[in-house]
Formats: C-alpha cells, structure tokens, sequence
C-alpha cells in the first residue's frame, strides 16, 4: 500500500469490524487518536495481518502482559505513523495454558517485548524465532510478575 | 654464607634457580637486619605513594555511579586524593561496586574482583550494594555485596553524594594506613 493512504479511525473501526464481525469487540472508552479493543486469542495474527497490510500499521511499539488471577492478558499497542493512530488490543488467555501467536514476523519490533511477556509472565508467543528468557538468568524457573509467585528469600 | 642449606646450588633448573636465589637475598635481608632498616625507612614511603595512588575501578553499574562522575568532575576532583578512575581491572587497586548487583551480574562482578591484583580493596557505595536497599528480599538483586566479595568500606546513602564517597575513601586512607602495608619483600 501507499505511504500516503490514511485512515481516520471510524474507517479503521468500520474495516476491523466488517472483516471480524465476532472476534473482535471494540470497547466504549474514546479517546483522541486511540482506538480500544479485545480479540479472540485464534484470530489475532489474521487480524494484525490486515492491519499491517492493508491499514498500515507499520509500528507495534509495546507488548505487555497481564495477570488477571483467572486469565492472564497479551496487550498490544499498534501505531500507524501515516494515520497517527494507536490500537490497543487485549487479547485474554486462559491461565493454566498462555499461548498466542507471535507477531514478530510482521512487526520485527515486537521481539524482545514478547520475550519480555514470556520472562515475566511465561506467556509462550509460538512462531516467535528465539523465546527465551531476556532479562533474568537463563537458570531461572519461575515467572516473577506472576500474581501466585512467591518472590524472595527470607 | 654456608651453601650446605642450599643442596642443590650447583645444578639446578631456572625455576629452582628463582626460588633459590629469592630465598638467599630473603635470608640475607631479615638476618642482616637490613629488612628492618629498609621498612623502618622506605615502608611509610611505599605506604603513603600506596594509599595516595588508589586507582578505582570505572564500573558504573546504577545511580550512585552518577555520584561518581560528580565526584571525578572538576567541582570535587578526587584526582586531588590520587583517584584515577582506570577502565582496566588490571590497573586497580579499588572495586568500587556503585549500584544494585542482579543475579546475572554477580558472576561477572566476582570475576572483575578476581582479575585485580594484589593488594586490592572492595568499597560498597550506596544502599543497594550494602544490603540490597530499596530491592530488600527482591528476586533478581543479590542482598549485599559482601555475601560474595569481602568489603572493606561501605559509604551509606542513596545514593551518598561525593562529599560521602570522598569521606569513604579517606576512611579508606586511614585503613591502608593502620594495616602496615608497603613493607619490603612482604609478598
């Protein structure tokens, strides 16, 4: 697509929800140049895919992960620098079996925030090129920002 | 001399050669009493270019290393006590550890402590290196240098500003000072 295409975000909006009436929900809050949604976990990379090829989304600037207790989340914020717009999309896993697909094949950006996710919360990106611990030791067993993990030693 | 304490004067290989002859001059220096003119003399003199010539270590690991720079500008210049920050730790004589130490430090700071020679000193700058400080009982940050380097000063403080650090290695002065250090043939 053309560098110069933008997009303002109720067509942004329109295309995701033609393209993914079920999988994706948009949420109330409106914010100036931000967009706010929830994705099934099976149709992220789909929907990250026409966003970076036919949206222009050419920038993921942050991965993060969340632990709900009952359901940990894989946030992602997603610029366009030709639209100036920002999604963020939460997408819910289950907590006894994280897996998502990566999206660093799309956005290379989005490989050491995965890793990130993955050191800290055990969250496993599959297709992800080198998921391996980032910022702790590689010895380490534990996932430290989970809500049940018993840091410390005293 | 009597060369029967020597048996093996005559032939022997280099190496035997070197611990032979050291011992001879050994010998003859404490026996003569030449050892104890020389400390009594040149002691305090190698005792005082040591202690006015520590070379600390340029490993800046947190905020307090901020401290350190402040310390090594011109407002404070700690070059006046004879600090020279040195990027080498085969050219220190101080590991001053300025900031929290993580677990996957720890074995790369070990290893800068080994590297350095003899006689060396180990300065704890700052609460996280003393014990941890705001990272008390954290999963990643070891609880206090001295759980595996031996310290010999800790400067309090969060970070401590240079007057402090300043402070500590005048401390560290007195400390060289007291222990004798500079004697000859004392290795």
């Amino acid at each position: 697509m053309e560098e110069t295409v933008t997009y303002t975000i109720d067509q942004v909006k329109s295309k995701i929800a033609s393209a993914f009436p079920t999988e994706v929900k948009f949420e109330d809050k409106v914010r100036p140049r931000r967009l706010f949604m929830s994705a099934n976990k099976d149709a992220l990379l789909k929907l990250c895919t026409m966003l970076k090829d036919e949206l222009g989304f050419d920038h993921c600037s942050c991965v993060s992960g969340v632990d709900r207790c009952d359901r940990f989340q894989s946030v992602y914020h997603i610029c366009s620098c030709s639209s100036n717009i920002t999604l963020e999309i939460v997408v819910d896993l289950p907590h006894d079996n994280p897996e998502v697909d990566s999206v660093t094949p799309l956005w290379g950006g989005a490989n050491w925030h995965e890793r990130e996710a993955f050191d800290m919360f055990g969250i496993i990106y599959k297709g992800h090129p080198r998921l391996e611990r980032l910022l702790l030791p590689a010895d380490y067993t534990f996932f430290p920002m989970r809500k049940d993990c018993e840091t410390g030693r005293k | 001399m009597d060369l029967s304490a020597y048996p093996h004067a005559v032939a022997m290989s280099a190496k035997e050669f070197v611990d032979w002859s050291t011992n001879v001059m050994d010998d003859i220096a404490r026996s003569s009493g030449a050892k104890r003119t020389l400390d009594k003399v040149a002691g305090p003199l190698f005792n005082w270019g040591m202690r006015n010539a520590i070379y600390p270590l340029h490993f800046g690991i947190a905020c307090c290393a901020l401290e350190m720079a402040a310390a090594s500008g011109p407002r404070f210049d700690t070059e006046r006590y004879g600090m020279v920050f040195r990027s080498s730790p085969r050219q220190c004589d101080v590991l001053l550890v300025n900031g929290w130490v993580t677990n996957k430090l720890r074995p790369a700071l070990r290893r800068l402590y080994e590297e350095m020679p003899d006689p060396k000193w180990v300065v704890a700058m700052g609460e996280c290196a003393i014990s941890g400080g705001p990272w008390y009982d954290s999963y990643n940050v070891v609880q206090g240098v001295d759980t595996f380097i031996p310290v010999d000063i800790y400067i309090p403080g969060c970070p401590p500003r240079p007057e402090a650090m300043i402070d500590g290695f005048l401390r560290l002065h007195q400390k060289i000072k007291v222990s004798k250090l500079g004697g000859f043939m004392d290795d």
